[in-house]
């Protein structure tokens, strides 16, 4: 059975429609309106792009296989996104990594043992490179995107990995890699190359590993975004490697997207993005934060005092943070919203753009919450206008509302972009106890005149809320 | 550490440095608090409520023995006499205008600090005391203007006829000015607004007025956050304006003052004689020679039918207002100046506030400070620019363009026409990812990489070109790829799908 229906030239045509419509799918993610549409575009080019390919010249055999591949994994992935909570998003996004840079380790491999073309020359060389690079990205993304799923979904612990001079391991690691690669692009039989190959196999699966698990739980949204950029480099490698200019077109742009999504993350907390990925805070600060002078104390408020807060503000902020993911609180305020909406209490969310566990995070879980997207700012949207605020209630959140970050040029995380809460009127911060946030920085703001601190389970005092509200 | 409350001796001086109101507070950071008998009496705070939170009532003499004396009007030359040995004074000194007064203060290891001379910053608005007194001015202009007005501010219609609403031009946004505006919108009248600087239009407008403007472009704010002298071309049209202006409105206040400075006259004597019979001026700038060109200080004068209102002690005439903010000023300073809260004052130099307000440190002159350069406006302005374009900050370097081009260049040396081809595609593909990416809205990242997963894995397209194979271990391989790269396919996108749905307006 041959269903070679399309020629070179029409397989050529569709992938142009199909790269196209895949930059309108990212083009369309601007605004909420649009996303939809966006999405249904990259249906379309993905099915188009397939269609294409298995009715194209370059799938002789096996049709049968193929549907069924695809019918099978189609629904397992169905089945998933039917599942998945949308507070387990980072994890799922990992995992999804996971399996590009599989897939991309996978398609090289084959293309190495059961090469497509002959290349001579310095063509030959190059494509050497490209397959070594393809299988390198592929696989880096996938081991890394494995520990990022672990450390996101609590199976291994989100502490930073601290192995002693770490920095000279994954450099150590890296010229074996350049090594190898060079042994496989000058190697002269298949032994010789399928050896360089496993070696670079292995290690690049430990880099993965140790590149990720050497980077700490609220730095995951950097690292999230980095992995979401290397798996379409993958693509684009081996795109490059068989020579189509699609898998090289999309790769290019999904690599481009994770690396902005890097820097917007990177930015949000004023670092570099080598010295994320070099490892987590709390290494060489700890020493830092320990000397701050004494801060004065902090005024704790009950539950009665809180409401008649509430009702006496005209406008109030709320800054979610992971911690209100954590209690799954979004619903709870979700509910008090309606109420105080009816009330003529106006609310507002500000997002800091590293809330959560990957960009954009939050955002999710209010959505989901059916919180409208209208009331939900930015960070920038909202810092200049604090005075306006009466109260801002902080759920779950600590570093991100750090003063220190502006006031203190010793703080290590001075520098770095915060909500400035402590601008407006008054602020609730919702906290267990009084424990450090990530960064292991002391937070000042809980001890401003105009804090109000309330101890407990931000779920449980939030429901509390609602009774004493109605 | 003792603190002394200091009678105010200036003439019709009602109000007070601290109300009971604060007293306890000030006991919180652990000092004692001493003041005369009959402290606040014309402010309508009574002895009684003093002693019961917690201040201690005792003689002058004993007053002047305290380590901290506080008041409200700058000091007499008598009571700079009797300041010695560390003690420390906070009240008002307006050391630019009083040089002679400052010099005097050259002794025992005194330090003054001076309630003007906090600096504008957002950081210490709530110990600037220039701006809650300018609150009350302001306000209080409007209801002098009301009582020299022989109409209703508000308009009515009433069976005996229509009552127009007055017109009120108020010159300077200031705090006073916008407090003016607030007063006289919540009475009724109709009112508009000019100010030099453009970006307390939306303040103005906030408050329920008209912003007017003049024809000419130039920004009248400076960088410590009051308004600057303007050019000539723009005077003129200010004055053509105002011109415009007087034969219309029915009350004037005007607020213009350029610190240091005489205040710009800005209503001339043809002005007041264009405005109607029964018209009212209050000039707010009467301390510094006045807006107008009749104002005199402290009176009232009837220049034909139009009353011009010279009053300097507008606060003082709401005296338990303006005692009440003044003294929550003075408590936010001590608060500032304690911070270990165990009734010990602490200047730190290094504290802009505290360095700003320090106009005598340990008996040496310490006045003009550092400057400090904030004005809110300005720096917010710059901000948001920086935010806009964060695509231009990140290009800031051109070493790295260079190296790139070089790179490309070389590449292109080498590289047969074949790789060139998929490169330039390459390449090109980078760009619109770029150009593209950055338009995406942040609370959209999440759907974002949810989608770009499920693109990424077109790499399947790989996978099934491969599949027509005989090999076997080729076709293990590249039909596991296909399989989980379709897990990826279907699930990216229907997991994208059930998120966009939720965003909802």
């Amino acid at each position: 059975m041959n269903l070679e229906l399309l020629n070179l030239e029409s397989v050529r045509a569709l992938y142009i429609v199909s790269a196209v419509l895949f930059i309108l799918t990212l083009g369309g993610l601007s605004n909420q309106k649009s996303s939809m549409q966006g999405n249904m575009y990259g249906i379309v080019a993905m099915s188009i792009a397939i269609f294409a390919t298995v009715f194209g010249p370059q799938v002789s055999s096996n049709y049968g296989l193929l549907i069924l591949l695809l019918l099978l994994g189609g629904s397992i992935g169905l089945m998933l996104s039917k599942k998945v909570q949308m507070t387990e998003m980072p994890e799922l996004v990992a995992i999804l990594h996971s399996r590009v840079g599989l897939a991309a380790v996978l398609v090289g491999i084959v293309n190495f043992i059961n090469p497509i073309q002959e290349y001579f020359g310095i063509e030959k060389t190059i494509h050497s490179i490209e397959v070594y690079l393809g299988i390198f990205i592929g696989m880096v993304t996938f081991s890394g995107s494995i520990i990022a799923f672990g450390k996101l979904s609590g199976k291994i612990s989100g502490n930073p990995l601290a192995l002693p001079a770490k920095h000279y391991l994954n450099l150590i690691m890296l010229l074996i890699v350049i090594y190898y690669g060079n042994e496989f692009v000058s190697a002269s039989d298949i032994n010789n190359a399928t050896t360089s190959l496993t070696v670079m196999l292995i290690i690049s699966f430990i880099f993965g590993v140790h590149l990720v698990a050497a980077i700490g739980g609220a730095d995951m949204p950097v690292v999230v975004s980095m992995l979401n950029s290397y798996s379409g480099w993958a693509a684009s490698a081996t795109g490059f490697m068989l020579s189509n200019d699609l898998l090289i077109v999309v790769g290019a742009l999904v690599g481009s997207s994770g690396a902005i999504l890097s820097y917007i993350m990177c930015k949000a907390m004023n670092r570099s993005f080598i010295s994320v990925i070099a490892g987590g805070f709390g290494t060489e600060s700890s020493v830092v934060s320990s000397d701050i002078k004494e801060q004065g104390e902090v005024q704790a408020i009950e539950i009665e005092e809180f409401k008649t807060m509430i009702s006496l503000s005209k406008k109030i902020a709320i800054i979610p943070g992971y911690g209100m993911a954590v209690a799954q609180a979004q619903f709870v305020v979700s509910e008090i919203i309606s109420i105080l909406n009816k009330k003529d209490i106006k609310v507002l969310f500000v997002i800091h753009p590293v809330a959560g566990r990957m960009p954009g995070h939050m955002n999710v879980l209010l959505a989901e919450a059916q919180i409208p997207y209208d009331i939900v700012f930015e960070m920038d949207e909202v810092n200049d206008d604090f005075d306006n605020i009466d109260l801002s209630i902080v759920i779950g959140a600590n570093d991100i509302v750090n003063p220190s970050a502006l006031e203190d040029p010793n703080s290590p995380i001075a520098g770095m972009p915060v909500i400035e809460c402590w601008k407006g009127g008054h602020t609730v911060v919702m906290k267990r106890g009084m424990s450090t946030g990530y960064a292991g920085v002391e937070n000042p703001l809980f001890f401003k005149d105009n804090t109000r601190m309330l101890f407990g389970d931000a779920k449980e005092s939030l429901s509390q809320l609602l009774t004493l509200n109605n | 550490m003792k603190i002394g409350v200091l009678k105010e001796i200036k003439d019709n001086e009602k109000r007070v440095a601290v109300t009971p109101g604060v007293i306890s507070k000030i006991k919180k950071l652990g000092y004692e608090i001493f003041l005369e008998h009959n402290l606040g009496i014309q402010a309508n705070f009574y002895n009684e409520q003093y002693v019961e939170s917690g201040a201690e009532i005792c003689s002058k003499e004993e007053i002047y023995k305290c380590d901290l004396l506080l008041k409200i009007n700058k000091p007499t030359h008598d009571e700079i006499n009797k300041l010695s040995n560390n003690q420390t004074l906070i009240s008002f000194f307006t050391p630019a205008l009083n040089p002679e007064l400052l010099k005097l203060c050259k002794k025992d290891n005194i330090n003054i600090m001076s309630m003007d001379s906090v600096p504008r910053i957002s950081r210490a608005q709530k110990m600037d005391a220039l701006s809650s007194m300018a609150n009350v001015a302001g306000s209080r202009a409007v209801i002098e203007a009301a009582h020299c007005f022989g109409r209703f501010f508000g308009g009515q219609i009433t069976a005996a006829g229509k009552i127009h609403p007055a017109k009120i031009l108020i010159i300077g946004a200031g705090v006073a000015g916008l407090s003016a505006i607030g007063t006289a919108s919540s009475l009724g009248a109709v009112v508009r607004a000019f100010d030099t600087r453009p970006e307390v239009k939306e303040q103005v407008e906030s408050l329920g007025a008209q912003f007017l403007t003049v024809s000419i472009d130039e920004d009248g704010s400076s960088k410590d956050g009051y308004a600057k002298v303007m050019s000539k071309e723009f005077i003129n049209a200010e004055m053509k304006l105002f011109k415009e202006q007087a034969e219309d409105v029915d009350v004037i206040i005007t607020t213009a003052l350029i610190p240091g400075k005489e205040a710009p006259k800005l209503i001339t004597r043809d002005m007041v004689e264009l405005m109607k019979p029964g018209s009212v001026i209050v000039d707010l700038a009467s301390q510094q020679g006045g807006n107008c060109e009749l104002c005199q200080q402290d009176q009232i004068v009837n220049h034909g039918g139009v009353k011009i209102i010279g009053f300097t002690d507008l606060p003082s005439r709401l005296p338990s207002q303006s005692s009440e903010l003044y003294a929550n000023n003075l408590f936010h300073i001590l608060d500032e100046l304690t911070p270990d809260k165990n009734g010990e004052i602490m200047i730190n130099m290094n504290d802009d506030v505290i360095r700003g307000m320090t106009i005598v440190r340990n008996g040496e002159i310490t006045y003009p400070p550092p400057k400090v350069e904030v004005s809110a406006a300005s720096k917010s302005k710059v901000e948001k620019k920086v935010i806009q374009k964060p695509s231009i900050e990140k290009k800031s370097s051109i070493i790295p363009g260079i190296l790139t081009l070089s790179l490309l260049f070389l590449v292109g040396a080498f590289a047969p026409a074949s790789f060139m081809n998929h490169f330039t595609v390459f390449v090109l593909s980078c760009f619109i990812g770029y150009m593209v990416i950055w338009n995406v809205t942040a609370s959209l990242h999440t759907p974002l990489m949810s989608v770009t997963n499920a693109v990424s894995s077109i790499i399947i397209i790989g996978a099934i070109t491969q599949i027509s194979t005989t090999d076997a271990l080729s076709l293990i391989l590249s039909g596991l790829a296909i399989f989980i790269a379709s897990i990826n396919i279907f699930g990216g996108f229907a997991v994208t799908k059930r998120m966009l749905g939720m965003f909802k307006k």
